[in-house]
């Protein structure tokens, strides 16, 4: 209720014109509108155009905002549609919605099993080790540069649903219930698309830390 | 009743990170936990592996983009 009440008065300060008030918004929304707008398109220009696009459009609407979802989910819902249809007009080769290997079968590679010949089939085969602390320390205040660079390039290798669905919910941390909503798809597909996910990272992120070890 | 091995379980790992695997099937994945390191590092991996991505550092509208948007904003 009371997010419901913020959403309805920043509305109406927008609608009055509070130049203030739109300024924060977008500074507090852009940067995850940006790194959602990147599942969808290939280039950060890219996104940079599908946000400007889609505040663009959010001016334009704002009188049509009932309240029935609340603003964020609106703006992002919104977001989306811009970044698709951006991303059809770049027309790229491969449709990234189709289903592709990654979508489908084990999330770790089978060889890592003991097969029904082994003597515990279906266990590990060599235990995976555990990691080192990856989040930073309160005196170096962001991640490690390499792995923030593989963070990205595993995000990267991701299909667009995968991406979009790891980025609302581990790198913006928002809500199950807001991911479905935006993305309109159900509990159990949310889950199945973040398992994928998170399954592809933590192997692009273990071949990181075994390289340090 | 036999619950999950290892290859089964990792597949599990983020349903039951989530609360959505019905009871029986919940209790069978903390069993296995307690009994398996293999398994348990898994799930801390998991968790280690979202943590980091929350981590990331926040992208940024370029300057001139967020100009146009005051403009159009001030013209409406």
């Amino acid at each position: 209720m009371v997010a419901r009440v913020r959403d309805a008065e920043l509305v109406g300060r927008l609608r009055d014109g509070d130049e203030a008030a739109f300024a924060s918004v977008l500074d507090e929304w852009s940067p995850g509108m940006l790194r959602l707008a990147r599942s969808f398109v290939s280039t950060p220009e890219s996104a940079a155009e599908v946000v400007q696009d889609t505040w663009l459009a959010i001016l334009g609407a704002l009188d049509r905002f009932e309240g029935r979802s609340s603003l964020r989910t609106w703006v992002y819902r919104i977001l989306v549609n811009t970044a698709k249809r951006r991303a059809a007009r770049e027309q790229r080769v491969v449709p990234m919605s189709s289903i592709s290997p990654a979508d489908a079968g084990p999330t770790v590679d089978p060889d890592r099993f003991q097969g029904p010949d082994e003597p515990y089939p279906g266990h590990w085969r060599a235990l995976p080790a555990p990691w080192p602390e990856l989040a930073p320390s309160p005196e170096q205040r962001t991640l490690d540069a390499e792995l923030q660079a593989r963070l990205e390039d595993a995000l990267a290798g991701l299909p667009e649903r995968q991406r979009a669905v790891i980025t609302l919910r581990d790198v913006q941390g928002r809500p199950a219930e807001e991911v479905r909503a935006i993305l309109d798809i159900t509990p159990a597909n949310q889950r199945v698309l973040l398992h994928r996910a998170r399954a592809h990272v933590r192997a692009r992120l273990e071949v990181y830390v075994d390289a340090r070890a | 009743m036999h619950g999950p091995d290892c290859d089964r379980l990792v597949e599990l790992v983020t349903d039951f990170v989530e609360g959505a695997l019905d009871p029986a099937t919940e209790r069978q994945v903390v069993d296995h936990l307690a009994g398996c390191d293999g398994c348990s590092t898994y799930l801390d991996q998991m968790r280690a592996t979202a943590r980091a991505l929350g981590e990331l550092p926040p992208d940024r509208l370029p300057g001139p983009a967020r100009d146009a948007l005051l403009e159009a904003f001030r013209r409406r």
